[in-house]
């Protein structure tokens, strides 16, 4: 296993301060000095899967290490070989990457940033990995993606659906497959507009953190432009688990809608409280009183159990859709684990393929190399429909699904339908949108760590 | 006016959990000088009494219905709960929703069974250790506990719906005079508010009429005394540990419509509760009813939009600015009684 | 040797090696041997174990030393790291300034924390100080987003003034020298990493190692041991301890605002998270469980913690079948089933029951426990020395 440094001048100045503070061994050999961090030398490449493995969100951690995992074992020509066959670009053929097979090693991020930055710290030195993939927290997503520009290796980001992680914050080593909350606020005007009509006035409860207000702030611009109006944003503190105190003034402010931009155990209890209060059973200036959950996924959908029906959100992506790559991953993770992927699972196993072509279409695990095959890089086949991977801010933009919750579920995975399939073109924003840090954002420059 | 009114309704039934909680604390703070870290994982596994129980309930016979598939296209299997099958649909599907009041029935044992353990089988060798090791070893404890639950359970939160005959809200400002909608209430936040104000008057009945309780009070004042008079007190002891983790779970099992239960939820109410302990004074079990519900109003009080436009974030960190005034305006906490845990 | 007794510097003596040493010390197995999961021996980790171990040593300068028991010590981490972070924003990427103000604001924060909360005493201090650090947490994540970047955590944008960087470089140095710059030795099979950050890190714990062994040795350290053994007769003798507790409050503020710095100089990221009452919780639990009021417990403490959540939790069942390959494949299938529940995911049930088994079998924490174990064998040897009664504090 080499190790290398990062510069050639941090090389001469340790080498001049070891050699001055400690006794060095007479077998002292200086690193081999390659190309980029973590250059692959054996038979194998090493893949980090950093997931929150403990704490509120592990179970979505769990699921996607689950996909992660998977897409090893397809790029290693074990098992059905998943969405590779469905794959529109065909240079992966199952035989590893670039004729080195794939192995990983796995990380709790606790979804924390310090924990999870400590945690693919451990992976960089210590592991060797030269990519790394997983998340499910904005924050956590831009602190790791951080790290991993400084230290010259490709992050591909898990769920994270803030602005910010493809915006202001933005970096050219890190890479979204998953879909953000301007596209979640695009994809549902039209469909609220549609269901609600455009005589509305929404009630926002936010979660009082930046993934919060960056949802708010889309969804707030989103509904104005049908001729809904806004009548009151109310920050809500992370983990309140009571939201009554929030919820009960609610009905008598004149609002006929309350969107809740919560996720998680938040959005759980918010939903489950605002049903128990009876506000879907009101009628407010003459109309149905409705709820609106933007960013959905399978596991709030259970946890929220019965409460959920009805209610419109959207999600980057659904097992019951029917293209033939949906089918093929839903297929094979159903076989080998037993019940459907989520759509966070979904975008951890896509990521890691991408990568995996990536580096084979460049030729090189140069992450610079791979940086340059991603941007602009467009495909079809993995679920989503027609992709691209825009070159701007490294973010994919595909078909946004909008999803409601089932009248009648015929099984415990049943809980969501697809009530739209929202194209790409309509949630597609220019890369210097002000909510995406507008014209001082940056990527900055690809870093192999050389 | 009609806003304040609702938020004292709020706070009312926030306080209500809080004083629960602190309640059992201070119950073991008293008579045994434990710093039990392991309250708030004791209230966890009260909640699961509900989902356990929905899950019996919910235990079904598994038959293969060839004319549907399921999501691989293989025939689907349908589930039929066995209670439907023995009771007959409509009883079956009765006993189904209302699992959670009827996971009392099976919290108050498993609850008195694990306090029992606790106190007999590790609380008891730590009477006389210091606080520090309390802390280390029942925090151990809650971990062990919630990893334990986590397995069985998951880490999502598990829907456990109250009965559907309290679904929806009071309206109870047309009782009051006021429009309709004003101030809603709903059916089972007054269901756990009563519930909460029945178990307090039971638990302070128990102490001031009974003998047991008589002997337990005057074990609180002045351990050694009783304890020369040749009571044993420790059995006493024993029992008083059971009881307070009762109480905790019983909070947990009707709370479960309210907050979905989660694992994790026993540390969220943790370091909440301790506050609300101390802040009533330590030793002084009216100081922690008292003190649950005036932290729980107060709560909803900063919560309210006009409130917090003026102090952003107020509703954040209101209960711990209360504590800090409280703690120095009044040296004991509100009740408290000198010379316990201070030193 | 530098004020200290024989046996004072024996055990500096020996701190040190293992310091320094730790690159060595910390990677026993060979890099590409399944047993290398278990190494500790690089940078990040390393870092941490010190750093930690800077903050659970001061933390035990106040709670060793007078009792008092701060459930907010994390509050002066996190401003340390805000410090250190806003220091490379607006200067230059150089530690120095950096830890120098990060020392100074949590200085000053604990003053004015401890001001407070030393008025009362016993758990009343300790949920004074709980609240002030939850209110700082709860500020810092939501409302004080301008000053602290909320749930993201502060970092450095390119954009930032950064007046004093001219060409220097971008990443965190001292005068130049790259905190992430090391030299990699390779042995036989072996690989060893010697990095500036993890010697800076290090020789930092030493400084704070060597003044809390001389406060402890001090008469500073006698009257706050005579707090913890009796306030009320010190206060009856005429002396009033205030002063005193709030001294050693400040110090152990200011020690946890070094280790922030620091923090943030090997990262330069500074989360919310990193002020929350877990965190706290953790540095009680670091220090009790490796022995409080003895010297080097709390350092013990922070290994041992830090060690779990980094090594065990990247154990997984891969790994794990990997290891037990060779069995026959029924028994491996439970040998990694039962042993899956204690690693990866499962790793916090670990150190539950060890926080458990460390407080039954040994009371007073794993040096005390140790030093007790190791008496015992001694006695039950008939040629054993006396053994000695002080413990090697």
């Amino acid at each position: 296993m080499t190790k290398n440094n990062f510069s050639r001048r941090g090389v001469l100045k340790t080498g001049a301060f070891a050699g001055a503070g400690l006794a060095m061994p007479t077998i002292f050999t200086a690193s081999s000095a390659s190309a980029f961090t973590n250059a692959p030398s054996g038979s194998s490449v090493k893949f980090g899967f950093n997931v929150p493995q403990t704490g509120p969100y592990s179970e979505e951690g769990l699921d996607e290490l689950r996909a992660q995992q998977l897409a090893v074992e397809h790029l290693n020509g074990e098992g059905d070989g998943g969405m590779l066959n469905t794959f529109s670009s065909k240079v992966l053929d199952g035989t590893g990457i670039l004729g080195k097979k794939v192995e990983f090693v796995t990380g709790d991020t606790q979804t924390k940033s310090d924990v999870a930055r400590a945690s693919a710290q451990s992976m960089i030195q210590k592991d060797g990995v030269i990519m790394i993939n997983g998340g499910s927290s904005s924050g956590v997503a831009v602190a790791v993606q951080g790290l991993c520009q400084e230290a010259g290796i490709i992050f591909m980001a898990g769920l994270t659906h803030s602005n910010d992680t493809t915006g202001k914050d933005r970096k050219a080593n890190g890479f979204r497959h998953f879909f953000n909350a301007y596209m979640s606020g695009a994809a549902l005007a039209p469909v609220l507009l549609n269901a609600y009509g455009p005589d509305r006035n929404a009630y926002h409860l936010t979660a009082d953190y930046t993934w919060g207000w960056t949802q708010q702030e889309s969804i707030q611009a989103s509904t104005e432009a049908i001729g809904w109006k806004t009548t009151n944003n109310v920050l809500t503190p992370v983990g309140a688990g009571d939201f009554s105190s929030y919820i009960a003034p609610v009905l008598n402010s004149g609002a006929d809608v309350l969107v809740l931009n919560h996720y998680g155990a938040d959005m759980v209890n918010s939903l489950t409280q605002a049903v128990q209060f009876g506000l879907r059973d009101k009628m407010v200036n003459g109309k149905q009183f409705e709820i609106v959950v933007p960013l959905y996924s399978e596991l709030m959908a259970a946890g929220a159990g019965a409460n959920i029906q009805g209610v419109y959100g959207s999600m980057n992506w659904n097992w019951q859709l029917q293209d033939a790559g949906t089918q093929a991953f839903v297929k094979s993770f159903g076989e080998k684990y037993g019940f459907p992927p989520s759509n966070a699972a979904q975008t951890c196993y896509v990521q890691t393929l991408l990568y995996a072509d990536a580096v084979t279409r460049a030729g090189a695990f140069n992450p610079c190399a791979v940086v340059e095959a991603l941007e602009g890089f467009e495909f079809d086949g993995m679920g989503n429909g027609p992709t691209l991977y825009r070159a701007d801010d490294h973010q994919c933009f595909k078909d946004v699904l909008v999803m409601k919750g089932k009248e009648n579920p015929a099984n415990q995975y049943d809980t969501l339908e697809v009530v739209e399939v929202t194209p790409a073109a309509q949630v597609t924003y220019a890369p210097d949108h002000p909510m995406f840090g507008g014209a001082e954002a940056s990527l900055g420059e690809c870093n192999d760590g050389a | 006016m009609d806003a304040i009114i609702l938020q004292i309704l709020n706070g009312l039934d926030k306080g209500s959990a809080y004083a629960l909680i602190a309640l059992g604390l201070t119950l073991i703070f008293g008579t045994l000088g434990v710093v039990n870290f392991a309250h708030g994982a004791l209230f966890m596994i009260g909640a699961f009494c509900a989902v356990a129980l929905q899950r019996l309930f919910g235990l079904s016979k598994t038959t293969i219905d060839e004319s549907q598939v399921d999501f691989l296209g293989n025939p689907l299997k349908v589930q039929t709960p066995y209670l439907e099958s023995w009771f007959g649909h409509d009883f079956g599907q009765a006993l189904i929703d209302w699992s959670v009041p009827l996971a009392i029935l099976l919290a108050i044992p498993v609850m008195l069974a694990v306090g029992y353990v606790m106190e007999r089988g590790l609380i008891k060798h730590f009477y006389k250790r210091p606080h520090a090791d309390q802390i280390l070893v029942t925090f151990g404890l809650a971990i062990v506990l919630q990893e334990i639950v986590k397995y069985y359970f998951g880490a999502n939160p598990i829907p456990t719906p109250s009965p559907a005959a309290f679904r929806g809200s009071l309206d109870f400002g047309v009782l009051v005079g006021f429009d309709a909608n004003v101030i809603i209430y709903p059916y089972w936040r007054l269901v756990y508010f009563l519930f909460s104000g029945v178990i307090i008057a039971a638990v302070f009945a128990f102490l001031q009429f009974t003998t047991f309780g008589m002997v337990v009070r005057a074990g609180m004042a002045d351990r050694e005394t009783v304890g020369l008079l040749g009571i044993d007190i420790d059995r006493r002891f024993t029992l008083m540990f059971g009881i307070a983790a009762a109480v905790a779970g019983l909070a947990g099992v009707m709370y479960t419509p309210i907050l979905s239960p989660t694992y994790s939820m026993g540390m969220d109410f943790l370091v909440l509760s301790f506050v609300v302990v101390v802040v009533g004074g330590m030793g002084s079990l009216p100081g922690a009813v008292m003190s649950g519900f005036l932290l729980g109003i107060l709560q909803s009080f900063a919560s309210m939009n006009e409130v917090k436009s003026l102090l952003p974030g107020i509703d954040q960190i209101i209960i711990y600015l209360v504590a800090i005034i409280i703690l120095l305006t009044r040296p004991r906490g509100l009740m408290g009684r000198k010379g316990v845990m201070e030193e | 040797m530098l004020g200290l007794n024989r046996k004072d510097t024996i055990l500096m003596l020996i701190v040190i090696a293992l310091t320094l040493g730790a690159p060595v010390l910390l990677n026993p197995f060979p890099a590409d041997s399944a047993m290398a999961q278990f190494n500790a021996g690089y940078p990040d980790l390393m870092q941490r174990f010190v750093i930690f171990g800077i903050l659970a040593i001061g933390f035990n300068i106040l709670f060793g030393l007078t009792g008092y028991l701060s459930f907010g010590h994390a509050a002066f981490l996190g401003v340390g790291s805000y410090a250190a972070v806003w220091m490379f924003k607006l200067l230059s990427m150089n530690v120095v300034p950096a830890l120098v103000l990060s020392v100074v604001v949590a200085g000053l924060f604990s003053v004015l924390i401890g001001y407070v909360s030393l008025r009362r005493s016993g758990i009343y201090f300790s949920i004074l100080t709980l609240a002030f650090a939850q209110m700082s947490y709860n500020m810092a994540y939501s409302v004080l987003t301008p000053i602290t970047n909320g749930e993201t955590g502060l970092q450095v944008y390119s954009n930032d003034p950064q007046y004093l960087l001219g060409n220097g470089p971008q990443v965190t140095h001292l005068f130049g020298l790259e905190m992430r710059a090391k030299a990699v030795v390779e042995m036989g099979g072996w690989t060893f990493d010697f990095s500036v950050g993890y010697y800076l890190a290090a020789i930092m714990m030493l400084a704070a190692f060597y003044l809390s062994l001389r406060i402890f040795r001090s008469p500073f350290g006698m009257m706050l041991r005579a707090v913890k053994s009796n306030q009320n007769r010190l206060n009856y003798t005429g002396i009033n301890s205030r002063p005193y507790t709030l001294a050693a409050f400040v110090i152990s503020g200011m020690y946890a605002g070094l280790a922030g710095g620091l923090l943030a100089s090997m990262d330069p990221l500074a989360g919310a998270e990193r002020m929350q009452w877990t965190a706290s919780g953790e540095i009680v639990l670091m220090t009790i469980l490796g022995g409080a009021g003895t010297l080097i417990g709390p350092v013990v403490g922070a290994v041992f913690i830090k060690y779990f959540e980094n090594i065990f939790s990247k154990i997984n069942e891969h790994v794990l079948h990997g290891w037990f390959g060779w069995l026959p494949d029924g028994v491996e299938d439970v040998v990694t089933w039962i042993l899956a529940r204690f690693v990866g995911e499962g790793w916090h049930l670990t150190l539950g029951l060890l926080f458990m088994l460390v407080v039954i079998f040994l009371p007073g924490g794993l040096v005390e426990g140790g030093q007790k174990l190791a008496r015992l064998l001694r006695r039950s040897r008939p040629d054993g020395t006396t053994p000695s009664n002080t413990p090697a504090e």
